[in-house]
């Protein structure tokens, strides 16, 4: 019943000597929200681009719709939208004009065009700068105008490179809510992100480092199954405990939030370990893990390894 | 087909939009012909008068008499010495004593009767421009009321091609479409390189040929109002007549225009940014302007430069403009030149497309 709309194996892509995606796998079903996250430079933007048929793959394959890419890219322009990382709309265009210059580029009859053009508008609350040159508009504003570009030609697959980077918590939560109704209505979407609240959110969730697609899977699930323990470690002396807690080599990672540490170890330490470790005073609390340690464990085994 | 022309008319629309709303292009759209022409035109035109000039007069008539006051009344030159012989009169403008030397031969007479050849010769050190075209305004000097035939030939001791306006303005065209229709594409196109457009583009159902058609087609106007443009300002200004037909005239630009954007496309493709585009375009102006013919004679360079020469477009249209505005001639006489421009962008429209790919490998 579960049909995958993208998925790649063994993908592989170097620049020189530079490794930039190294062997990914990955199948994404029909009609659901794929999320990549990674570090900086793990390989999100250029996986993304041999999904779009941008980039060449130096190994291994990806197919999108059942066309494989590069070589039946052309197939998939009508069926695809993608939205880039960095804004790649005209700035010297208003939003009207570089609405209707991608709906042109697509074929759009003009009335289909108007409407859909003003649907989005409507639809993303651009109606107000509708005549404002995209080059003027805020950081978050040029991101709806870009997503409200790459739907014009509603597409099947959605592929969103941080597409909200510069965006405010409160409009993010928008612009999820949007990718959700686009999902139920069948739309597969891959997006690439680094605040953890939108990977929660998605279906499925794929962790990149090093070109490397480390972790895989459901969110809840990758938090469950997360194989160490995390402690709540609060009272004074905070900077003290954590000179301390490094030291032992259970310990995987200590960072402060707030005024209490969060403390991962590796799975069945015992909580008591942790409490001598520090002064009387000190608060130990076992808490469950979240999707920040998932992705801080997740990336930095490839750094010790 | 109906779907690639809507593309391509959106990518026209698109690029004409930017270009009214680039101010720096739009300026050089219209200020480098002007600039370039009143540089280049006035550089060669100045009407500086009272030059001080030397005769030589082998004649010694009362006709040569005459010619000579007339000269000395024109207030281009203002005779200040006789001299026996042309050598004295060759060392005077050597060691600067006189800046124009006038010369009379023994056959007067019989030259002035003989319509076919220029009786009188100026010998001028036309190193300098200021000199030599004042000097050059006397060999429009004729004898008798309705005598066509100049009887004056100036002879430049140095600088032997005579420019004048209308030797300078048509080939001026040529730098002038070079510089702006090179450039421009070149920097259009990398320009949505640079700006992340194409990554955007790429994936859409645009085709690599529709892009650059439409990029270039506004610059084909472009190209055409500059070459109006010139032309305009080199008839008001210095009185520069076309003799040939203007059919001919902007159906030689529009061969040259077609071979410039060609070119720029394909520099597109190689520069990585708009910084290189310039240096390329440059690299491609400097002989063209050099080695053309258009400031030095094609004849007196050497063969290996003569051969650089025949492969820039800039040669062959500075052949052809010349021989219609100039001389009159039609563009059937330098058929061989506008298919050399045809051929040329033929063959840099092949290697553009060749090189653009619709990725961003
Ligand atoms: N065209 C290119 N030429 C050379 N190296 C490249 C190129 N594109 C990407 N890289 C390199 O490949 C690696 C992966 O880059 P990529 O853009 O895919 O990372 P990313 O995960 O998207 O990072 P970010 O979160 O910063 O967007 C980086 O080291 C980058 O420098
Ligand atoms: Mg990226």
């Amino acid at each position: 019943m579960s049909t995958s709309a993208v998925s790649a194996s063994g993908l592989y892509r170097n620049f020189g000597d530079l490794v930039a995606v190294d062997n990914v796998s990955l199948d994404i079903e029909q009609g659901t929200i794929f999320g990549f996250v990674g570090p900086n430079g793990s390989g999100k933007s250029t996986t993304i681009r041999m999904l779009c048929g941008l980039l060449t793959p130096s190994a291994g394959t990806a197919t999108v719709l059942g066309h494989s890419l590069p070589k039946e890219a052309e197939h998939l322009r009508r069926r695809v939208g993608y939205m880039t990382q960095a804004f790649s709309l005209y700035r010297d265009l208003s939003v009207e004009e570089n609405l209707d210059f991608v709906g042109q580029i697509y074929s759009m009859p003009r009335n289909k065009r108007k409407d859909r053009r003003d649907h989005w508008m409507g639809r993303l609350d651009l109606e107000r700068y509708r005549h404002h040159l995209a080059g003027r508009l805020s950081g978050g504003q040029r991101q709806w105008l870009a997503l409200a570009a790459c739907l014009l030609h509603r597409p099947e697959v959605l592929i969103l490179d941080e597409p909200t980077s510069q965006v405010d918590p409160k409009t993010r939560r928008d612009f999820w809510r949007i990718l959700f109704e686009l999902a139920d209505d069948g739309v597969t979407i891959l997006v690439s992100t680094h605040f953890m609240d939108e990977a929660e959110r998605c279906h499925r969730l794929g962790i990149l480092d090093h070109g490397r697609l480390v972790t895989e899977g459901r969110p809840q699930a990758l938090m469950q199954d997360l194989p160490v323990d995390v402690f709540r470690v609060s009272g004074p002396g905070l900077r003290d405990i954590e000179a301390l807690l490094l030291q032992n080599t259970a310990v995987r990672s200590v960072v402060q939030i707030g005024d209490a540490l969060r403390v991962l170890t590796d799975q069945g330490t015992d909580p008591s370990t942790i409490a001598t470790l520090a002064d009387k005073g000190t608060h130990v609390e076992r808490v469950d893990a979240n999707l920040e340690d998932v992705f801080v464990v997740a990336t930095a085994d490839e750094v010790t390894a | 087909m109906i779907r690639s022309l809507a593309r391509i008319w959106a990518i026209m629309r698109k690029e004409l939009r930017q270009l009214a709303r680039d101010r720096l292009t739009f300026g050089m759209v219209v200020g480098i012909p002007a600039l370039q022409l009143l540089m280049f035109g006035y550089a060669i035109n100045m009407d500086v008068r009272d030059l001080s000039a030397g005769v030589v007069d082998h004649a010694r008539t009362s006709i040569s008499r005459q010619i000579v006051a007339d000269i000395d009344h024109s207030q281009v030159v203002n005779i200040i010495a006789q001299y026996s012989s042309v050598a004295q009169l060759e060392r005077a403008i050597g060691s600067d004593l006189i800046d124009v030397g006038i010369v009379v031969p023994g056959d007067l007479e019989v030259r002035l009767a003989d319509r076919s050849r220029p009786a009188i010769q100026l010998l001028l050190d036309d190193s300098d421009p200021v000199i030599g075209n004042s000097a050059n305004a006397l060999t429009a000097y004729s004898v008798g009321p309705d005598d066509a035939a100049p009887v004056i030939q100036s002879m430049g001791l140095y600088n032997p091609e005579r420019k004048s306006a209308i030797n300078i303005v048509p080939g001026l065209i040529g730098v002038i479409l070079t510089l702006t229709m090179v450039l421009f594409t070149a920097v259009a196109v990398v320009r949505e390189r640079e700006r992340g457009n194409l990554e955007m583009l790429i994936t859409t159902p645009v085709q690599s040929w529709e892009l650059m058609v439409g990029k270039v087609i506004p610059y084909i106007g472009i190209g055409l109002i500059q070459t109006t443009l010139v032309l305009a300002l080199g008839m008001w200004l210095f009185d520069m007549p076309i003799r040939g037909s203007l059919l001919d005239v902007y159906l030689t630009a529009l061969a040259f225009i077609g071979a410039s954007l060609t070119l720029g496309l394909v520099i597109s493709t190689a520069a990585e940014n708009q910084f290189q585009a310039m240096q390329m375009t440059i690299f491609i102006l400097l002989p063209s302007i050099l080695l053309s013919g258009f400031m030095f004679p094609f004849a007196g360079m050497p063969r290996l430069a003569q051969w650089i020469a025949e492969l820039l477009p800039m040669t062959h249209f500075v052949r052809l403009i010349r021989g219609i505005v100039v001389r009159g001639s039609p563009l059937a006489d330098g058929i061989h030149e506008l298919y050399a421009l045809l051929a040329f962008s033929a063959v840099m429209l092949t290697i553009a497309a060749l090189r653009f790919k619709k990725s961003l490998d």
